[in-house]
């Protein structure tokens, strides 16, 4: 496994965790239900924390692995409260649609 | 050998991907996403960052994904009732998208003429190592993180509470 930065180019890493962030804002702009729209964005910061090992492998620096770790923190506490949200939101209007959620607009 | 097991899980994870976001039902939809994260741990163990890999599949496949899986059967959401988007507006999403991709690529390619050191040090994903990191180097961050954590369990608490008194 220690050859990985000689055969593999950095560049692969780059275009592969572009490639599925773009797969996750593709999926928050087309669907409508709320929940997947909350796993389409959980998929783009895993684009980027892959991003992110993949440099600090590359680099032989750990910040980039700690950067990773408060990534994850900040994901699980924003599906958290944002599922917390959602159950209230479907108590009071009985549906995900993000379609219906517009009490907001002027 | 690890080029031929980075294009395969990097296949993997673009295909899971994509029939997460094309597949109906939100259940489905889970799935896809845990068989995604598990192709992307793989990747991080290709990429010696073993603690991370773990830290991966317990924190998301484990906790995270639970967490929407119970979501969904609460709020009994697991038939097709999702509304179809229009196909122009699809194809405007597409296009957009694919737009990113493109300025994302351009933007980061020529960013990378960093002179890379030729040996890569194998330790550097041990847990040893990066817990001497976060505990010296990222102590305050390690401890705000706490914080958040707590505001972030309480809040979920009283959002999801019935019939709260503020």
């Amino acid at each position: 496994m220690l050859d990985v930065i000689k055969t593999i180019p950095i560049e692969y890493y780059v275009y592969l965790s572009s490639l599925l962030f773009c797969i996750g804002v593709f999926g928050v702009l087309i669907r409508r239900n709320a929940i997947v729209v909350l796993m389409c964005v959980e998929l783009m910061l895993n684009a980027v924390n892959l991003m992110l090992a993949a440099f600090s492998t590359y680099l032989s620096d750990a910040q980039g692995q700690i950067m990773v770790f408060f990534i994850m923190v900040v994901a699980a506490a924003e599906a958290a409260v944002g599922l917390g949200i959602l159950v209230m939101i479907f108590r009071n209007t009985k549906t995900t649609d993000i379609y219906k959620l517009d009490k907001l607009k002027f | 050998m690890s080029l031929t097991v980075f294009l395969i899980l990097g296949l993997a994870s673009v295909i899971f991907s994509l029939l997460m976001v094309f597949t109906k039902n939100p259940v489905h939809s889970v799935i896809f996403l845990i068989l995604t994260f598990f192709s992307i741990a793989g990747q991080y163990v290709l990429l010696n960052a073993q603690f991370l890999a773990v830290v991966h599949i317990i924190v998301y496949a484990g906790a995270i994904m639970v967490l929407f899986l119970f979501v969904l059967m609460l709020l009994n959401l697991n038939t097709d009732a999702e509304p179809r988007q229009s196909s122009r507006w699809k194809l405007g999403a597409a296009i957009a998208a694919g737009m990113l991709l493109v300025t994302l690529v351009g933007a980061l390619k020529g960013g990378i003429q960093l002179n890379m050191p030729e040996e890569s040090n194998p330790y550097v994903g041990l847990a040893q190592n990066l817990g001497k990191s976060l505990f010296t180097d990222f102590v305050v961050p390690f401890e705000i993180a706490g914080i958040l954590f707590l505001a972030a369990m309480v809040g979920a608490v009283l959002l999801a509470k019935r019939d709260v008194k503020i």
